[in-house]
């Protein structure tokens, strides 16, 4: 019998950005999966290209709606290390600041998906009112709640006041108990157990093959993360540890994110009590000719930045590589062989995002046959900033 | 005659279900929202669902097998209206009403709307539509194997009365089935068989919205979902009258919400479970309950 092809996407309930997963299956379990990504191309690295260093940073921030100040803190540890400066203290205390607590609401969100996906509205909308505090705390501080526009290359933009400290911290501890209301849930409910534990394991050859980055790696053993492996902003500055677990299935990556909050509120906390008084903002004045890289551990893994000078007042050329991009193709690895409903939280569980993550592929419309893919696509790229170097 | 139309038709049987029906589902959301933090729907809003599903187009699916397709709501709703009549009829007049085996004739109109979906499901044509089906099936053989075995025990303490309305009789002259051990086991092992009959996490299988998008409802639209719906909220009373019947010595208001209570919260507190998950629950742990429950009641305890 022919296999049945049940598609996800481009439009599906299962997740509201435009992916397809064709998932071939036999009775209930999948037999081979193809991944296209592609449909939401949106030219940010041609864009950055006329517009000035600072405009970059708010055009970087809208990469992604859920980890929105992932890119702008990976583009200006680019830029800084194009530049060769050193930030001031405070202002690096305050992007470790925002970046965690980015972190604590991109990972309350993904825990409530989770639950949507397993059929579990009550976690969702659990999950969703825990992260209210999180972004209160983004108004209170940046004014936004969601895109913070926090970072400028060279500092921030924003100072942050003594005054609401307290405030900050005092919210953060009132979470930790709703922290452990989510990690109870996750490891003695049986029937969230039931579901999760076992399926859509990676192993760390998988992880090495596919080079899966940040809560999926970690979740199967694999301890890279950027902020330990080559420290930047202050996480040098405060103590923490990097989550790991051996499982590498759904149930893992659940509990290496649900410890991962307790690890950036604790960053958070330490943040505010050593942040030290001064300067946020070192003044940039030139750009000289040069290229920086930036990396940032988003909450779904590394984030890369490249930026190449040419002494304009624009990047002559931006690269921006997302950690969906990694990940997304290791579902191939962990669907295969489970059942359809394993499938859609195997698929969610890489925390995936496209909108960060979109790239471009050529297609004949006549024959439907793919002209240029991912390959042709890096060797253009590259002949490209050949040319722009010379 | 016209008096059963009149039973059939408007009370107990259609209208006055259905009017209960969007009541309990009202109520089921509007305590599911408050569980979730969400404010949740007016009181009316089941109905202005119905009415307006009822004006919206009908689609049919070019490759369905269109008769199959268009006339099984039909048959789910027929079924649940009669067996709504058969089951409120014994608790308002007593013995007077229904037949011997009338509880039997029950249990079979109570899995007509799961095969009446099944049916129609599978003339849709669509593949997510079939994969419903498949799971519908498997979950119908879980369900019914420990739910049968568990509506033996009533029969058997009742030294075997196989007609509603003397088993309420014999529960208000000899006291609930569920004041004895074996019919709080049956009822238990009932209770999630209803569950999995309501379709209802973490049973709702075959319509997973994010795994298989509402699966054997797929393809339905306009009136006919409206129906489908209709029927869904009509076994949201049928089913539990039906349990505080065997079970419980007959129907009041405060037993079936007690039953209503305990659908909401189950279904609030739960992920979805696997359809193998599912089967091996039913079959594994439910239906060794059930037998427990039987013996314990050959035993007359």
């Amino acid at each position: 019998m022919a296999n049945k092809i049940i598609p996800i996407g481009p439009y599906h309930p299962l997740q509201e950005e435009p992916e397809f997963f064709r998932l071939h299956v036999d009775g209930e379990k999948v037999v081979d999966m193809d991944i296209e990504l592609g449909y939401n191309h949106r030219v940010i690295e041609k864009i950055s290209e006329s517009k000035s260093y600072d405009q970059v940073t708010f055009l970087v921030e809208r990469i992604c709606g859920i980890c929105s100040t992932s890119h702008p803190f990976a583009y200006t540890n680019a830029i800084d290390d194009l530049l060769g400066i050193t930030v001031p203290e405070r202002a690096l205390y305050i992007r470790t600041v925002i970046g965690e607590l980015e972190r604590i609401h991109s990972h309350l969100l993904w825990l409530g998906l989770a639950g949507h996906f397993l059929g579990y509205n009550t976690v969702w909308m659990w999950a969703w009112r825990y992260r209210e505090p999180i972004l209160d705390i983004f108004e209170r501080v940046s004014g936004n709640r969601n895109h913070y526009a926090m970072f400028k290359p060279g500092g921030i933009r924003r100072d942050m006041h003594e005054e609401d400290f307290p405030w900050i911290k005092k919210t953060l501890k009132d979470l930790i108990p709703k922290f452990d209301m989510f990690k109870g849930a996750v490891m003695d409910d049986p029937v969230i157990r039931a579901r999760t534990e076992g399926i859509g394991v990676l192993t760390k050859e998988d992880i090495h093959d596919y080079s899966a980055l940040g809560p999926t790696a970690r979740a199967s053993g694999v301890s890279i993360d950027v902020r330990k492996d080559e420290p930047y902003a202050a996480y040098d500055k405060v103590e923490w540890k990097v989550i790991t677990h051996e499982g590498g299935g759904v149930f893992a990556k659940l509990l290496v994110r649900v410890l991962e909050l307790y690890e950036s509120a604790d960053i958070i906390i330490q943040c505010l009590d050593k942040m030290p008084k001064g300067d946020i903002d070192c003044g940039i004045k030139d750009m000289p000719i040069g290229e920086g890289i930036g990396r940032h551990e988003a909450p779904r893994g590394e984030v890369f930045h490249y930026i190449s000078s040419d002494g304009g007042n624009s990047p002559a050329r931006h690269k921006i590589r997302a950690p969906s991009f990694m990940n997304i193709f290791s579902n191939k690895k962990a669907v295969i062989g489970e059942t359809i409903s394993d499938a859609t939280i195997i698929l969610a569980a890489v925390d995936p995002c496209y909108c960060c993550t979109e790239r471009m592929a050529v297609v004949d419309y006549k024959s439907g046959k793919r002209i240029m893919d991912g390959q042709d696509l890096i060797r253009l790229s590259q002949e490209k900033t050949e040319r722009m170097r010379k | 005659m016209l008096k059963y139309l009149f039973n059939f038709i408007i009370f107990p049987g259609f209208l006055f279900t259905a009017a209960v029906g969007l009541v309990a589902s009202w109520i089921d959301r509007k305590v599911t929202a408050r569980i979730q933090w969400r404010v949740g729907p007016p009181w009316y809003q089941p109905l202005a669902d119905l009415v307006k599903l009822s004006i919206k187009e009908i689609m049919i699916p070019r490759d369905s097998y269109k008769p199959a397709f268009l006339i099984s709501p039909l048959i789910g709703l027929s079924a649940v209206i009669l067996a709504s009549t058969f089951v409120w009829l014994p608790n308002l007049e007593l013995a007077k009403t229904g037949f011997t085996g009338d509880i039997i004739v029950i249990i079979y109109l109570l899995t007509l709307p799961a095969i009446a979906i099944i049916l129609g499901a599978s003339a849709s044509g669509n593949p997510l539509a079939s994969l419903g089906v498949s799971r519908e099936i498997k979950l119908i053989l879980a369900y019914e194997l420990p739910f049968i075995i568990c509506l033996l025990v009533p029969i058997i303490k009742s030294n075997g009365l196989l007609r509603l309305g003397e088993l309420v009789v014999y529960q208000r002259m000899n006291g609930s089935f569920i004041s004895s051990p074996s019919g709080i086991l049956a009822i238990l092992v009932a209770i999630f068989c209803m569950q999995a009959k309501l379709g209802l996490v973490p049973f709702d299988v075959s319509e997973a919205e994010t795994e298989i998008m509402a699966g054997t409802h797929i393809e339905y639209s306009g009136i006919l979902l409206a129906v489908l719906k209709l029927t869904r909220f009509m076994m949201m009373v049928v089913v539990p009258v039906f349990l505080t019947t065997v079970f419980w010595g007959g129907f009041s208001v405060w037993k079936y919400v007690v039953l209503l209570v305990i659908i909401i919260l189950m279904r609030n507190t739960n992920p979805r479970l696997r359809i193998d998950q599912a089967v091996r629950f039913f079959w594994g742990k439910m239906a060794a309950i059930a037998v427990i429950a039987v013996l314990l009641s050959v035993l007359g305890e």
